[in-house]
């Protein structure tokens, strides 16, 4: 289980979040909604390490994450960063393997390429894709790329932040089920950030919206239509009118 | 008391950043000696600073090496003392002028080419990638570049220096009359070996900074375009300073030896 106790970070005198408090269980799939600039990938940041926060704890199975060995933690986590984040310098098969060429899970190369093949297959992409650098790929073909990479060394953790941004709606569904059957067959846990309401219901099991730098609401998605909260009401509702500023 | 005030900002500024620098540079040589390594990335960071940086060194030197006869012969006319070309060109290029011109040109074209590199690993996160795939970015990024600068600038002098000697060589023997076979003699009497060990010195440090300095602007970016282009003109600017300063000190140094 993840757990967000009291985290407070804030950037200069932007006090991005301001005591969140979260849980997810393990092999769930929770869903973190909220507006541009509410700190959700502040969030899943502090989780890995990436962002320090200023108070607060997280804990991964009851360990605290500032207090375990980086390298075996961080082997329990895949991320799909919301630009792609593939090395421009290797060719594809090379990102998605980049885990299991070095380090603690380090395979034989020809192993590892297979894998990445296979991964690549998983996520809809063929095997001459392989050889090809990200700069020669669409947009979408990096997220799936991304996307692969992210589960290549099956991790037990996975992290979605923004799977669908910029991508047509063909494509965005395309990835919200690839992600679904993803938690569906690994069981592993999942945190996605999205601002995409086809995707919330379509990957999460639970959704939390993070406001004004705390949860402001969090449930099984099955209450999130008939929650209460008008901020949750303003925001699956893509209303301009409500308690959420337009002008932010 | 503004004035004052004013004065111990920037004081204050300049020493941050100082102890910064210093920072990532204790950061970065202690990683050299800690697994683990990677040697694919050691051999890209020596065929781009190392083999690549050839032509741009080459060319610099030669036209240096040509200009410096030039001018020596010219001036040294005035007081009849044409004769010391060789012994001027050698001293001028392998002492000062090829660790000085190499380490610039490898600040203009290596130190920018990091700093961009990985500000824009930065900007579109590769860098937290990396952390979160396990590998640490000062070790896949940094430290191959800093020792593979380290260790390809110092050959690039020596090349820079012997293209150099031949720049003048080639102007002294071409068009100003001296005799091939004792000009080059002149050169090899005149240079010692204590002038080719401070040539060589002088390149690894300015490989050091140069390198140094592109992985440092380059992992503190800024966000954007901005960051990128501000991290890739500050990363030159201290470069081309540091080793400026860094020359002085250590011709300082071999002077007092």
């Amino acid at each position: 289980m993840i757990k967000l106790d009291n985290v407070h970070k804030s950037f200069g005198n932007n006090h991005v979040l301001r005591g969140v408090n979260l849980e997810v269980k393990e092999g769930t799939s929770t869903v973190i909604i909220g507006g541009s600039g509410t700190g959700k990938s502040i969030c899943i940041k502090t989780i890995l390490g990436l962002v320090i926060p200023e108070q607060g704890t997280i804990t991964v199975d009851g360990i605290d994450v500032t207090k375990t060995n980086r390298d075996i933690f961080l082997a329990r986590f895949g991320m799909l960063f919301q630009g792609g984040a593939l090395f421009d310098s290797l060719p594809v098969w090379q990102n998605v393997a980049f885990r299991l060429l070095r380090g603690s899970l380090a395979k034989p190369k020809g192993e590892a390429r297979a894998i990445a093949i296979e991964k690549l297959r998983r996520v809809g992409l063929t095997p001459d894709v392989a050889d090809r650098f990200p700069a020669e790929l669409s947009g979408g073909m990096q997220k799936r790329v991304g996307l692969a990479r992210a589960i290549a060394a099956d991790p037990e953790i996975i992290f979605f932040d923004e799977p669908t941004t910029g991508l047509d709606p063909i494509m965005a569904g395309i990835i919200n089920d690839l992600i679904r059957e993803i938690v569906t067959e690994m069981g592993a846990t999942t945190i996605t950030i999205t601002h995409d309401m086809t995707s919330v219901r379509t990957i999460a099991d639970h959704v939390a919206m993070l406001h004004g730098g705390k949860i402001r609401w969090a449930g099984p998605v099955s209450d999130m239509d008939t929650a209460s909260d008008p901020y949750v009401d303003q925001f699956i509702h893509g209303r301009a009118k409500g308690p959420i500023a337009s002008v932010r | 008391m503004k004035f004052l005030a004013a004065i111990g900002r920037t004081t204050l500024i300049i020493l941050a950043a100082i102890g910064r620098v210093s920072l990532f540079a204790w950061t970065t040589l202690t990683h050299l000696l800690r697994t683990p390594f990677y040697p694919r990335e050691m051999g890209f960071a020596l065929l781009n600073i190392g083999w690549l940086s050839l032509p741009v060194v080459g060319l610099t030197a030669i036209f240096t090496g040509g200009a410096l006869a030039l001018q020596i012969y010219s001036g040294g006319a005035r007081f009849n003392a044409e004769a010391v070309v060789p012994q001027i060109v050698a001293i001028g290029m392998v002492r000062e002028l090829g660790p000085v011109l190499v380490g610039l040109m490898i600040a203009a074209r290596v130190t920018s080419s990091i700093a961009a590199e990985i500000a824009t690993m930065k900007v579109t996160e590769q860098i937290d990638a990396l952390v979160t795939l396990s590998t640490h970015p000062m070790k896949y990024l940094t430290v191959p570049r800093v020792l593979a600068a380290t260790v390809t600038v110092p050959l690039l002098v020596g090349i820079g220096d012997i293209i150099g000697i031949f720049g003048g060589y080639a102007v002294a023997t071409g068009t100003l009359g001296f005799n091939k076979a004792a000009y080059v003699q002149n050169t090899i009497d005149f240079l010692q070996l204590r002038d080719v060990v401070s040539s060589l010195t002088k390149g690894a440090f300015f490989g050091f900074i140069a390198a140094l300095m592109g992985c440092y602007f380059g992992m503190n970016s800024g966000r954007g375009a901005q960051g990128v282009g501000r991290a890739t003109k500050g990363s030159v600017e201290a470069a081309a300073v540091l080793i400026l300063a860094a020359n002085f000190v250590l011709t300082g140094v071999f002077f007092s030896l």
